[in-house]
């Protein structure tokens, strides 16, 4: 039986749908309503509070916490200011990505690295020779997730903390309800958007008065499925999903490198030696041999496909994770991995993995859909990620 | 020479049966006779004590060759597995430790044991499911023999290497690892927790005669994992009705194929003449002749039992005497009039439907190994326990149940000589029983009814040779082109005619079935029958 986490007495009486399903251990809900409509209505227009505790946790403290950090990520850890949180990658000494998160750091010694699957023993093994010390929080630690346009007034009316001033990945501490709170700038959904961290003990009352504070702004309880549409959105991809763990994969061809997954921009080369270097050295010298890249399903080819079996066109309901062959001149040259249809920017959106010459903006590819049973190929371009960026996300 | 039968099967035993139903599938006309009332050999079900259905001897399928059930198709004969989800390892502080199928869940008992461990073991079961993947072709393969220049032996040969060749870098040290190391200090090189790498090692040692400590124990680990990727998916489990429903299933097949099959019927001889097997004697008199001889019989009792020493050559004799049967383990099954509280883990929940091993550390394993090697039964004996009641009520009567107890170590020979076991055999049942105690406090006082096997009673009574459960140890030495030995190892053996089709040829023990097909395919192919 998987875990409930610390807000399970709140979120169990409002999810009336029963639509639950088990994230790493634990309960977690998929949507409150039986359609996530008005969930990702709120994530965009108002504001969605969404139980993030699943994702794992572990506090590194200690003197060389920095150097050690720096030595097991692809960016540069040590470069990291007090307050400030930055998201990256992690890679085995071949360069294949094991997982991703983000890492704040609280103090001089003390950083917190969030994951999507167990890191204990990894970090644990790359850590020999630093004087840290490795404790995972995640049974210990309540996290929600605040976000939309309406969070930070929200916020700043919950909790008594520097909310107004807090910019982009950064990290503050305060209180809610009376009780300790350490508040981050960060989110999955592209958005305007907080994270609130507390002591499993202080749970209820911090989502209680989030809660109470958001009413008159239109907050709601929001589940996994609508996060899901933002973070396709937003071109965030999904450990499991859209990309493997090397520790999971039981063959080659299954694992990525940061470059395939589009996290470019967080490999910091060059520098000191850390773990996966030489091989994305060598990797960025030889060329990246499939990349990451976001999909615009073609409208009028859907109309199309559809209307050749008579049927009016439609559009998934739900953000979709089946995977679906991409081809290009009648040969398969990718998969997209998942997908959804973007209802605040009125685009059937997909993201996928494509061999090398066919990642450039403006290329044109098929995607294997199916109408009425029978199995059809309809056009797609690729498109820079994000796909969904407003301003308000750093502003 | 007036043949009643294309083939004679020695002994209605799963793998006789399993050779039986296919050469009848064939259309030959065949015979299977066993000695005993019951089919099944040590594959049987058996109602000792009133009410309650004992799977005597062995208790859980394993590796059951998917296709046997497809082509015999078994589920219409009766063959119902009950999958056996999880293992409870009791434990003398905190909770024990239950490995379920709910990953996450497992994550979390392990963590208590060691977070690190809890983490890679999800890796190790990869790569054991990778290495098994190599492996498993070996199961359906009648091994060839390397040193003939049969084509088709040869091409085997080259197909198999290439395939190992494929395996990566990473892979192939692991191969080198399992083929030489002993079971814990593979181990050693994935884990941390003590009682972890104990629970895990005992399935290298199960039916050999070696500790856990013993080089070429690492690599029968594999065939722990081989179930998960068998086409059979969670292939490891009970049988309704106790395993003798399995040896009931594939002999209602064979006989839907026309096969005639006759209990108490003991073979006494094999019919020889000019060196080849005409048929053979029963103890009662009757001589019935048969193209083919097959024997599901160990290669022990075949040759040596009935054929006769003073008809084999020497060089057979010693492969045979060579070839390590001494068995190690014997059997005790309770009648229940309740399920009693494990200390760590009181009430009756999940944790009892899968398997139970009393198996807490490395060192209590090594101390039970020390005592045998000396010629002694194990005072604190490495258990392994179902109670298969839960899963399946049919086998007790409402609100009670049974309990199938595997006991290893319990060497054949005892320091007394192995014909003074049944004076041993109720200390051994208290030594069981003693230490089941010490975890399931209430046990002496559920009991109704103790039914205890010696590896002397599984010899007698099963004709088991030595005891051993696998009809020869399956160590490394003893396996594939070498099982029993190079010159028996594809089914035949030196008497013309005589072949053989059980646990001692490839690819061995567990309620597999192999053996039965591979020698009915191997006979059918050379058009011996």
């Amino acid at each position: 039986m998987p875990l409930q986490t610390p807000f399970h007495p709140r979120t169990s009486e409002l999810c009336t749908s029963l639509l639950w399903k088990e994230w790493a251990g634990y309960h977690a809900v998929c949507s409150y309503d039986t359609v996530n409509d008005r969930e990702y209505i709120a994530f965009r227009h108002a504001a969605g509070l969404i139980d993030v505790t699943p994702l794992m946790k572990y506090e590194v403290t200690g003197k060389d916490a920095p150097s050690f950090l720096a030595r097991v990520m692809v960016r540069n850890i040590e470069k990291l200011r007090v307050g400030r949180v930055t998201y990256c990658c992690w890679c085995d000494d071949r360069g294949k990505v094991l997982d991703d998160g983000t890492i704040t750091r609280w103090s001089e010694e003390h950083f917190r690295v969030t994951s999507n699957s167990p890191a204990l023993q990894w970090l644990q093994r790359c850590a020999r020779g630093f004087e840290v010390a490795i404790h995972e929080s995640t049974d210990r630690i309540g996290v929600l997730a605040l976000q939309g346009p309406a969070s930070r007034t929200i916020l700043a009316a919950a909790a008594e903390a520097e909310i107004e001033g807090l910019r982009f990945f950064r990290a503050t501490t305060g209180m809610v309800a009376g009780k300790p709170v350490e508040i981050t700038r960060t989110g999955y959904t592209g958005d305007l958007g907080f994270e609130v961290w507390t002591a499993n003990e202080n749970a209820l009352p911090v989502y209680d008065a989030i809660m109470k504070a958001g009413k008159i702004h239109g907050i709601e309880p929001c589940g996994l499925d609508a996060m899901d549409v933002t973070r396709i959105e937003a071109g965030f991809v999904l450990h499991g999903v859209d990309y493997f763990s090397a520790r999971t994969c039981m063959i080659e061809s299954q694992k990525s490198t940061p470059f395939e997954i589009g996290l470019d921009w967080a490999v910091q080369l060059k520098r000191e030696s850390f773990v996966g270097q030489a091989a994305i050295l060598a990797e960025q010298d030889r060329g990246v041999a499939r990349r990451l890249v976001g999909l615009e399903l073609d409208w009028d080819d859907l109309e199309r496909v559809f209307e050749e079996s008579g049927l009016p066109p439609e559009v998934p309901r739900h953000a979709w994770r089946d995977p679906l062959p991409v081809y290009r001149d009648g040969r398969q040259v990718g998969q997209a991995t998942s997908g959804a249809w973007s209802s605040i920017l009125k685009k059937n959106l997909a993201l996928a993995t494509v061999n090398k010459g066919w990642s450039e903006k403006g290329t044109e590819l098929m995607i294997e859909t199916t109408v009425d049973f029978e199995r059809k190929k309809m056009k797609a371009v690729v498109v820079p990620k994000p796909f969904f960026d407003p301003e308000r996300k750093r502003t | 020479m007036g043949a009643n039968y294309d083939a004679i099967v020695i002994g209605g035993g799963h793998n006789g049966l399993t050779c039986a139903a296919y050469l009848a599938k064939a259309g030959r006309k065949i015979l299977v006779l066993e000695r005993r009332h019951v089919l099944g050999g040590a594959a049987v079900t058996e109602e000792i004590y009133p009410g309650y259905h004992y799977s005597t001897c062995s208790y859980v399928v394993s590796l059951l060759r998917p296709k046997i059930i497809r082509d015999l198709d078994l589920p219409s004969h009766g063959l119902e597995i009950m999958p056996l989800e999880q293992s409870f390892q009791p434990l003398h502080d905190g909770r024990g430790l239950v490995r379920w199928s709910d990953w996450e869940k497992t994550r979390r008992e392990l963590a208590r044991l060691s977070p690190r461990d809890a983490e890679i073991y999800p890796e190790f079961g990869r790569t054991m499911v990778q290495m098994a993947r190599f492996v498993k072709p070996i199961l359906d393969m009648v091994p060839p023999d390397p040193g003939s220049l049969d084509p088709r032996g040869l091409s085997d040969l080259l197909r198999l290497g290439k395939r190992f060749q494929n395996l990566g870098p990473d892979l192939q040290a692991v191969k080198y690892r399992m083929l030489t190391m002993s079971a814990v200090d593979f181990l050693d090189g994935w884990f941390e927790s003590d009682s972890l790498k104990a629970v895990m090692s005992v399935s290298g040692i199960i039916g050999t005669f070696l500790g856990i400590r013993s080089p070429g124990t690492a690599y029968v680990l594999l065939h722990h994992y081989m179930g998960e990727i068998d086409g059979a998916f969670r292939s490891w489990g009970l049988s309704k009705g106790g395993t003798g429903g399995i040896s009931l299933a594939i002999a209602s097949a064979a006989r839907s194929y026309g096969a005639e099959i006759r209990t108490e019927s003991p073979v006494q001889k094999v019919l020889l003449k000019n060196g080849s097997s005409e048929g053979v004697v029963l103890e009662s008199g009757e001589e019935i002749r048969a193209r083919v001889v097959v024997s599901g019989t160990d290669p022990r009792l075949t040759l040596l039992g009935f054929v006769g020493e003073e008809n084999l050559d020497d060089e057979t004799v010693s492969a045979l005497k060579n070839f390590k049967m001494r068995g190690s383990s014997g059997k005790v099954n309770l009648a229940l009039d309740r399920i009693p509280d494990f200390t760590c883990r009181p009430g009756v929940g999940p944790h009892l439907f899968g398997d139970i091993a009393i198996a807490p550390s490395i060192e209590y394993l090594e101390r039970a190994y020390d005592q045998a090697k000396y010629g002694d039964f194990s005072e604190r004996p490495y258990l392994n326990i179902v109670i298969p009641s839960l899963t399946d009520p049919t086998v007790a009567p409402p609100g009670k149940h049974v309990m199938s107890i595997f006991v290893q170590y319990a060497p054949y020979h005892i320091k007394e000589g192995p014909e003074y076991w049944p004076k041993k055999r109720e200390a051994f049942g208290d030594a069981v029983i003693d230490t089941l105690s010490e975890y399931c406090p209430g046990i002496k006082e559920a009991i109704l009814h103790r039914h205890v096997l010696t590896p002397w009673d599984l010899e007698q009574e099963y004709g088991l040779t030595e005891g051993n459960i696998f009809h020869g140890e399956l160590s490394l030495d003893q396996l594939f082109f070498l099982r029993p030995s190079p010159k028996m190892a594809r089914f035949r053996t030196p008497i013309e005619n005589l072949w053989m089709c059980a646990s001692g040829s490839h690819p061995g023990g567990g309620i597999m079935g192999a053996p039965g097909m591979l020698a009915a395919r191997e006979l059918l192919r050379t058009r011996t029958v």
